[in-house]
Order: structure tokens, then sequence, then C-alpha cells
């Protein structure tokens, strides 16, 4: 059996704790710059894309705008545009949230990326159900959150069927015959439960027709969306076996939608940090985890997950021996505790804590800021390939812990291991993400081949 | 002489409706970066002020108001503001001024992705709000309904502000929101303070607490205050109510005067909307005329070549702004006559596209540079600082020096 190929994804990281703007290389968040060299790190070590995680409201703690985490990040696709200019190959990923937007603005706006970078754009389709966001929108946060995934797979379907709304050849442009466009292109109606709308589209497809898609959650439902209708699924399952076990469960839900296996990568979000030994590794490993959890936050983290103020408590002691107040949100626009639920999440800490005799902030640290790899450029290259060749996963999206140096070393010192390894490729062989990532040409529903 | 201020409306293969007909057109290649790419470095390379780039949330149609079924004319466009933001990194000076549709959009978004441009394009960033026209167009989104204008409305400026009356009070609120999003950051919010692990001073990020009539927004922005503290605001104008619009919220206005005389009537009702408004007098907005022009430098050539296209195309072409026919000197007469109405610069509709570009970096600003009345190398970084605008203090910046934080 041929050896798998690892498709690698980088994110410049922002509003996670792991983000150590505190160092003295760290730049700015918000700079151009900033993006467009992680961006251009990623396409010199050939990476299949680049990708922006999206956050419609500042996350607020005990009633307050959280100040200790990087705050502050530019629209994705606006910044994907424009290094859509500073780059050739790599592919350009965005988020965009499916609750607070509209099928046609964000199909145009993704076409639009497609057009710019000549076939590299990437959506990555979110659900949000939350009031606390929807305070910044006109339309509020009015979705329940049994509505939030059928209200997103009828949004991409909508958006796919405005790409379809333009056949091949719609676009004509022929000055000889004076024929711009064929008639009718662009005519579109969908009738459905959370969409009616009908009318012209403004923009044809893309070089990629349908551009890729992305799907983030882990939940059944979100697997199941993603095992519907995206090409590549981030995971959460960054140890060999409950990754296994994940990437089992998503591949078995793609038969029943006509799609093999191969037509959806799963890509767990990692990190990594290298040493020239192990123990240097290890070494440096542990000093970025405590640049990570300051006693600071380390404290808020606990708050956020007790669900009442703990100011009291000091950071380097116990936990603390007052239980967590049930329903009570003191962190907003914060997940960290959603897919194992309250109540499992500090019974899961208190017990780690007490087997291992950990302050607050070891505990936080232990849970929170573990880094996927660690060790020498070797050992780390063999871990991932490691990792994909048992079918843990397709490949990773790297998040660095330094903007935007951080993805420096994995680019000069793993990435040409793995290209030895025959695992990464040398070079780009294809124009187009759908290329990269090896997927097929898009389905076009109006396929005029069709008999 | 105070120079006047140069910009280019730029928008398929040209304004003319037949533009993409002509031998020297791409209009094969309207969808891609590289065609925008060279038409704006040839303005930079004219050291014009800025570009603006149309958008509409439909297919391009040839009524104001309607649909169409039309095959024969430019149909499909790009996003503006990604546009914009693709040909950021490729310029250094100009200005890039992309149209939103405020009544369909979430005023949030629009905020984010102004900011995010200014901040890719290092303080070049512009904004042109524009509400619908097309009662069609709402069906796009299934939302609400606009009003159906007729074709009688379409004939008078005036019926159609009175007719939209309604969203052009929307739009007032959106820029009103964008606008305090912009500043809901103070410059300094980012303080990295390593002693406390703070990131931010949270006493500098404001909540806007926006409630309007038509719909409110909490804040603050996710993204920090872009370089120019408030991007360029530019609103197009045809009448009282767009005229009270521009001169409540806008730090440009463009207007479409027939005639010299025109401009003059124009420029006066808009500084009576502007006395309306409210706004400090020392609160500089400035004015640009609207005009199409096609250039050729041989005397009848170019109304000759518009009167082909015109033949071509099956109709006479007009539009809501004024048709100039000449040569660059002739428009650089023009130019400097009305001038003196009180107008601060000129958005060129170039006729056809690449033609009437290359006439105007090529022939009109070398000529108005040898009569002293254009910048001979771009003497500014930012487009505010280009248009002579001061950058903002932030609102809450100088409410707190004033000692009450709203």
């Amino acid at each position: 059996m041929p050896v798998k190929q690892i498709h690698l994804a980088a994110q410049l990281p922002s509003v996670q704790h792991t983000v150590i703007w505190s160092d003295p290389h760290a730049g700015s968040q918000i700079a151009f710059d900033s993006f467009a060299r992680l961006a251009r790190t990623a396409e010199r070590g050939k990476f299949d894309f680049f990708f922006l995680s999206e956050g419609l409201r500042l996350r607020e703690h005990k009633g307050r705008v959280h100040d200790l985490d990087v705050a502050g990040r530019p629209e994705a696709l606006t910044v994907l545009g424009a290094l859509s200019a500073v780059t050739t190959h790599i592919g350009l990923a965005a988020t965009v949230n499916s609750t607070f937007n509209e099928p046609y603005d964000v199909a145009r706006r993704v076409a639009t990326l497609d057009h710019l970078s000549g076939g590299r754009a990437a959506w990555n389709v979110v659900t949000s159900y939350d009031a606390f966001t929807g305070e910044n929108f006109r339309r509020g946060g009015f979705l329940d959150e049994a509505d939030r995934y059928t209200r997103a797979a009828e949004f991409l379907h909508t958006a796919q069927e405005l790409w379809d709304s333009w056949r091949p050849g719609d676009f004509r442009a022929d000055a000889a015959s004076g024929e711009f466009i064929r008639a009718g292109a662009g005519r579109f109606a969908h009738r459905g439960q959370h969409f009616d709308i009908s009318g012209r589209f403004s923009t044809p497809p893309g070089p990629q027709g349908r551009p890729v898609i992305i799907q983030a959650g882990d939940s059944a439902e979100g697997r199941e969306f993603a095992a519907a209708d995206a090409d590549v699924i981030f995971s959460r399952h960054s140890d060999l076996a409950s990754g296994r076990a994940a990437y089992r469960d998503v591949k078995a839900r793609l038969a029943k939608y006509g799609r093999a296996p191969e037509d959806l990568k799963i890509i767990p979000s990692v990190s990594y940090v290298l040493g020239d030994t192990p123990a240097e590794a290890a070494e440096r490993a542990e000093e970025v985890a405590r640049a990570q959890v300051g006693p600071e936050t380390a404290l808020m983290l606990m708050e956020a997950a007790w669900g009442r103020d703990l100011s009291g408590y000091d950071p380097d002691g116990p936990l603390p021996d007052v239980d967590p107040v049930p329903e009570s949100v003191v962190t907003k626009g914060h997940n960290l505790y959603r897919s194992r639920g309250r109540d499992e999440t500090v019974r899961h800490w208190r017990k780690i804590a007490e087997e291992g005799g950990l302050s607050i902030r070891e505990l936080i640290t232990e849970v929170t800021a573990r880094p996927t790899f660690v060790g020498t450029p070797r050992q780390v290259a063999d871990a991932m390939n490691e990792f994909v060749q048992s079918d843990a996963a397709d490949g990773f999206v790297f998040s660095p812990n330094v903007v935007p140096g951080g993805l420096d070393e994995l680019v000069d010192r793993v990435v040409p291991l793995l290209q030895e390894m025959g695992v990464h490729r040398a070079e780009y062989t294809g124009g187009t993400l759908r290329d990269h990532l090896g997927l097929r040409p898009a389905r076009h529903h109006h396929s005029e081949e069709t008999p | 002489m105070t120079h006047l201020h140069l910009a280019v409306a730029l928008d398929g293969a040209g304004w003319h409706p037949a533009a993409w007909r002509e031998p020297d057109a791409r209009p094969a290649e309207i969808l891609t970066a590289r065609y925008w790419a060279d038409l704006v470095t040839e303005a930079e390379r004219g050291l014009l002020d800025f570009v603006t780039f149309e958008d509409t949330l439909g297919l391009q149609t040839s009524a104001f108001h309607l649909p169409d079924d039309r095959t024969d004319h430019v149909r499909g466009r790009l996003d503006a503001v990604l546009l914009s933001a693709a040909l950021a990194p490729l310029t250094s000076h100009i200005g890039l001024v992309p149209t939103t549709n405020v009544t369909h959009t979430e005023p949030f978004h629009l905020a984010i992705g102004i900011a995010s441009l200014d901040h890719a394009s290092l303080g070049r960033a512009g904004w042109r709000p524009q509400i619908t026209s097309r009662a069609a167009d709402a069906a796009h989104f299934g939302r609400r309904t606009t009003p159906q204008l007729t074709d009688e409305d379409v004939r008078d400026s005036e019926l159609i502000a009175a007719r939209l009356r309604e969203l052009f009070d929307e739009a007032h609120e959106v820029v009103e929101v964008v606008r305090r999003l912009w500043d809901s950051w103070e410059d300094d919010a980012e303080i990295r303070d390593a002693q406390t692990g703070r990131y931010l001073d949270r006493d500098k990020v404001h909540h806007i607490d926006f409630v309007g009539a038509h719909f409110s927004v909490r804040g603050p922005s996710i993204t920090p205050r872009p370089p120019q503290g408030q991007p360029v605001v530019a609103v197009l104008a045809h009448a009282g109510t767009p005229y009270e619009l521009a001169a409540a919220g806008a730090d440009v206005v463009f207007v479409t005067p027939q005639s010299r005389a025109d401009a003059v009537t124009r420029l006066g009702e808009f500084e009576q909307a502007r006395q309306r408004s409210g706004r400090p007098a020392g609160d500089p907005i400035r004015a640009f005329a609207d005009l199409v022009v096609f250039l050729d430098d041989e005397p009848g050539r170019a109304a000759g070549r518009k009167h082909r296209l015109d033949e071509l195309d099956g109709s006479v072409f007009g539009s809501d702004a004024a048709v100039f026919t000449g040569t660059p000197g002739e428009l650089a007469d023009l130019l400097l006559e009305w001038q003196g109405t009180g107008l601060d610069g000129f958005r060129l509709r170039p006729g056809t596209l690449p033609h009437d570009l290359a006439a105007i970096t090529g022939g009109l600003v070398p000529e108005l540079q040898r009569r002293g009345a254009f910048r001979t190398a771009y003497g500014a970084d930012t487009l505010r600082g280009l248009l002579g605008l001061p950058r903002p203090a932030n609102r809450h910046a100088r409410a707190g020096a004033a000692g009450a934080v709203r």
C-alpha cells in the first residue's frame, strides 16, 4: 500500500491563551505584515492552505472585556483577499459564520476570493447560536441551538446552488458576437426552511467551481454535516487512540452520501515544540507552557469552569474547595468547556489534580497547554507520519505559539524531513486548493454532460 | 493655485455599455486580479488620489430600478471590498474605495471589512455606502422588501430620494454604527503589559450600545482601530436626502453637475444640507464632481469614438453624471473652470478601459501639472493625508480628556 501524503495547513492563531504575546519575538496580531509573513512561510513549506478563524464578539469575563489574551483580529475574507496578491499557490481558508450572514453575500465573497486567488479559496462553515454574539447584529441571536446545523446545512446548500447558477460557458465575453453572457446566466430560486430566495447571482464561479468546504464541529451533528458536505474536517483529536476512533467514525459516515473515504480529509489542530535533543525540547515545552498559562490566566480559566469568582485563591495552591455554580456563565464568547460540559469538565479536572497533586496553575497547564508534538525534528517528523499512516488523521493544521515567526522552525527543520520521507510534496504540483488536497473537481449539479 | 484632487471610478470595461467590445478591452479578464491590478497601478502612476469600485448585490442591469435579461452588456462582478484588498499589497499610495450595499448587509461586517482593508493597505481605505435602488435585489436575501421605483420616479432624483427615504434614514444609522465601531478601540488599547499579564487595557475598548430606529449593535468591534482612525467615507448624492446623508456622515461627497452653473446650484444645496445637519463648519468635507470622460488627443476624435460605440450598442449613452468628450487639454480647461465653484476635485468615470484611463494618467494629469493644478509626487501615505483630511481623534479619547467618558 502506498504511503499517505500528509496534508499540512497553518493558521495565524488569535484569541487563544496559547498565543504568547509576551515573547520578545512576538509581532503584531493585526498588521498585514504578520499575516503575509506567516502565509508565505507556510507556502515555503508547500502547505495545502493557510487558515483564519473568526469570533464576532470580544470575549468577556466577569462582565468586562477579557484582557489577558490576544484580542482583536481582522475580517478573515478581506485579509485573505490581500494575501492572494502576495502568495501564488497556497490555499486561503476563511472562517465565516452561517448564523450571522446570508448565503447570497457569503457565496459571492467566497467566489470572489476564488477568482482573486486563481482557485485557492476555502470556506470553514461555522455556526453560532448565542445571543451574546447576536447583540452585534441587526438580526440578533435568534437561533435555537438545535437549529444551528439545519440552518448551516441549508445555508451551504444554498451557496452551492448560487455557485452552480452559472453553468460552464455562461460567461462568454465574446466581442465578435456581442454576447457577454448566455441568457439566464446566474438565475436561481431556493425555497427551504431557512431561506426562500430567488433572482440572479452576481458572480460567476471561480476556477474551482465550488470552493473547498471545511467543517470544524466535533459533535455527532457536526461530523454528519462534514460527511455529507465538507471536503475537510478540523478534528480535535490529537492523540493516537482517540484520533483513530474519530477517524474511523467520520470516514464510515461518508458511504451513505455516495462519497469515498478520500473525499473528506481529517485534519486535527495541533501545536509543536522542537529541541536539538529530546531533553532540550521538553525543557522548551515547559517554558512555553509557563508563558502560556500565567497565574492570572490560570485563575481566569478556573473561574470560567467554576462559574464563580475565585480571585481569593492562590494560583499556585490547590484547587478551590468550593463547588462550581451550575448554569453560571462568567465567561462569554469562550467555548473551552462546550465539548465536555461544565460538570464533566470539573470532575475531570479534580481527578487529574488529585492524582498528580497539581496546583491550579499546574492543572490548567496540563489540560490546556500541552503541545501535540515535542521532540527533535526527527522525532516530530516521525510522530506526525505515524499519526497519518496509522489513520488517526490525514494531516494537521498547525497553530504556532508566536506570531508571526512561530512556524519557521517547523518549515525549516521538520518539513524537509517529511519531504525526504516522501510523505510531503517537494513542490506544488497543482494550481488550485482542490489539487493540493487531492480532491476531485467539484460536482456541478447542472452539468450539461449529465444524460 | 490650489491643487485639485482626482479620482477614477472603475467598473467593468468602462462606463459605456459597449466598452467591452473595443479592440483594447479585456472583457474575458474582468474577474481576474491581474486585470484590476493593471488598471490600479496605472492610476497610481498618474498620482491619482483614489480609485472607486462599483458593486451591487445583484447582477448588473441597464435600468436603474429593474433587472433585465440583456446578454450584450458586461454582467458578473467581484465583491468590491475583497477586490480592493487584493490590490492593496500591489500599490503603495493610491486610495482604494469599494462600494458596499448598506440595505441588505450587517453594519458590523461592513465595519470590520473596511477596517481590515485599512489595516491591509496601511491607511488607504475608503468606503462608499450605497442603498438598494432595485427592489428585486431584496429577493436575493428574502428578509425584507424595499420600495419598487417606477419609470416615472427614475426620471427625477428627488422622486427617487423621496420614495427611498426610509432606506436613506437607515443608511444614516449604518454609517453612524460603522464610525462608532471604528472608534470602539482607542489607539493605545493594546498594552501587552507582561507585569500584570494584560494584553489589553479594557478601559480603552468600548461597547457602542447603539440603539436606532432600524437596528441595534452592542460592540465593541473585533478589529482594532484602523490606521486612519476613520477610513474615508464617500457618498454619491443627487438630491436633498442623499445630500443630508453625505452632510451628516461623509468625508467626501460625489455630486453630478451638468454644467458649471449647475455645480454652483448643487454645491449650494449641499451646503444647506450641511447646515441642517448641524455638522461643525470646521469639519471638512471634500466635494468631487463626477464626469464620464471620453478622451483623445486629436480634436473631435473622442466624440466620434463615443458615437461609434453608441451605434454599436444601439442607443445614445447618457449617465447620471455629465458626459465629456474631447481632448485632455479641453478637459483640463473644464475642470479648472468648474473648480472655481468650490469643488475640491473630480471623480472621472472612464468611458472605456484601458483607453480613457491611460488618457487621464498620460494626458490630463501632465496637462494639469503643467498648469500647476495637480501634484507631481505623492505627498502622503494615507488616503486622508492625500485628501488633506486630519486623522480624527478617537471620540472616547476626546471624551476622556474632557473628563467625561461616554
